[in-house]
């Protein structure tokens, strides 16, 4: 089924390769930051940081390498998802566009434990 | 019928053979009859997890799956069909492993006294291999659909690919399987997952659920039946109820608590939360659930 979330996902972070990342992302464009980058590496049945602390209304780019499985990696407060690519990175770019806590997961079933693989964004407001 | 679909002989036949691979259609005798609907009963069993080992959440893992069974045998009304909800064994990474399991699953529910028995497959049963040793030893299909009395029962798969998701190929397998019907049919769906969106951040939902749920809109008498969240929850997406069963290893805690975390056992009360479910349909209105608590 089509995933408008997940497409407009894919979009930015398709829109952010063009541009290109390291420092010249499409935040520079538009003249605001460029996204925060992120790196988590995945392997079952964990992801190497369980939390993060972001801010409300700032951008971020998740890289995430996954090490054994086509781990998911999902925020559904967020409607945003990717599937990781054993050895390779992928991006996720998003808005953390609300204060709390938010649970990332691996969202593609990946074994024994698999129920453990998750974490919280910490939002802390501005 | 173009299902699995076991009567009472072939499973004590497949008992005395143990081992053999299960050839799909031998009980092909369900059809799609016209007969009007009647009223009868049948009861779900879901999330058996035959495997499972934590003494701290279920001490008497071996002896769960055979007090359920017996328990529906025990009851003053016989059900016409049990139908298993997916997860009937606990996952392994080891294939030789996740085939034993099946194999002694299959071997005690045939101690089930009921005519027919239904089965289909949960993660846990399918995602690491996309159903292979399911199929090779539970046999059938993945997905399939069957009539009883006058309703029409669709099998959805929507745990064979490690994604939750059904799959446009098997939504377009939906759509042409609804195509035929008309509006009033009584429509029964079996499924693992909550096919809506129950609580996504717990993985209880199906990504493309909402594309099943489209489909069936333009039926009036649907209802849905799954597993997975192993408790009860009865909820709706417009006229169409979704009911998650209780699970007969262990129980999940619900949405709001803290975290997702399997139930510990409580010595003072045995088997609490654990259980199954009779349905009972009836041409006058949707079906109805009965909680049968093994405790």
């Amino acid at each position: 089924m089509p995933d408008p979330a997940g497409r407009f996902v894919v979009g930015l972070v398709a829109a952010a390769v063009l541009c290109g990342t390291a420092g010249y992302g499409i935040g520079s464009v538009l003249g605001e930051p460029a996204p925060r980058r992120i790196s988590l590496t995945a392997k079952k049945f964990e992801f190497d940081r369980p939390e993060i602390h972001v801010r409300k209304g700032e951008r971020v780019t998740f890289v995430l390498t996954s090490l054994d499985f086509a781990h998911g990696f999902s925020i559904p407060d967020l409607a945003a998802r990717v599937d990781l690519v054993p050895g390779k990175a992928v991006e996720l770019t998003v808005l953390i566009d609300r204060a709390g806590r938010l649970v990332f997961l691996c969202d593609n079933f990946c074994g024994d434990d698999h129920d453990e693989m998750a974490g919280t964004i910490v939002v802390d407001e501005d | 019928m173009d299902g699995q679909h076991y009567d009472r002989r072939d499973f004590l036949r497949l008992a005395g053979l143990g081992g053999l691979v299960f050839a799909s259609g031998l009980a092909g005798c369900a059809g799609r009859q016209a007969a009007a609907q009647q009223d009868f009963t049948f009861v779900q069993l879901s999330d058996v997890h035959w495997g499972y080992a934590n003494p701290k959440v279920n001490p008497e893992a071996n002896a769960t799956l055979p007090r359920a069974i017996a328990a529906v045998n025990a009851l003053g009304q016989p059900p016409d069909f049990v139908v298993f909800t997916g997860d009937l064994t606990q996952t392994t990474d080891d294939p030789k492993v996740r085939r034993d399991r099946l194999k002694s699953f299959r071997e005690h529910a045939a101690a089930l006294k009921v005519k027919q028995v239904y089965f289909f497959a949960g993660e846990h049963d399918a995602s690491l291999d996309r159903g292979d040793a399911y199929l090779e030893v539970i046999g059938g299909s993945l997905n399939y659909t069957f009539d009883h009395k006058g309703v029409h029962f669709i099998v959805l798969d929507n745990t064979s690919d490690p994604a939750p998701i059904l799959g446009d190929r098997q939504l377009a397998w939906l759509k042409a399987d609804l195509d035929r019907l008309p509006r009033d049919q009584p429509i029964v769906v079996l499924t693992h997952r909550p096919l809506f969106a129950l609580y996504p951040q717990w993985d209880w939902a199906t990504r493309d659920g909402g594309a099943a749920i489209e489909l069936l809109m333009p039926f009036r008498n649907v209802t849905v039946f799954y597993g997975h969240i192993h408790h009860e929850n009865h909820q709706a997406t417009g006229h169409i109820q979704h009911h998650a069963a209780m699970a007969v290893m262990f129980p999940l805690a619900p949405v709001g608590a803290p975290q997702k975390t399997q139930v510990p056992w409580d010595p003072a009360h045995p088997y609490k939360g654990l259980g199954f479910r009779t349905v009972s349909t009836s041409t006058a209105a949707p079906p109805a659930t009965r909680e049968i608590p093994l405790a």
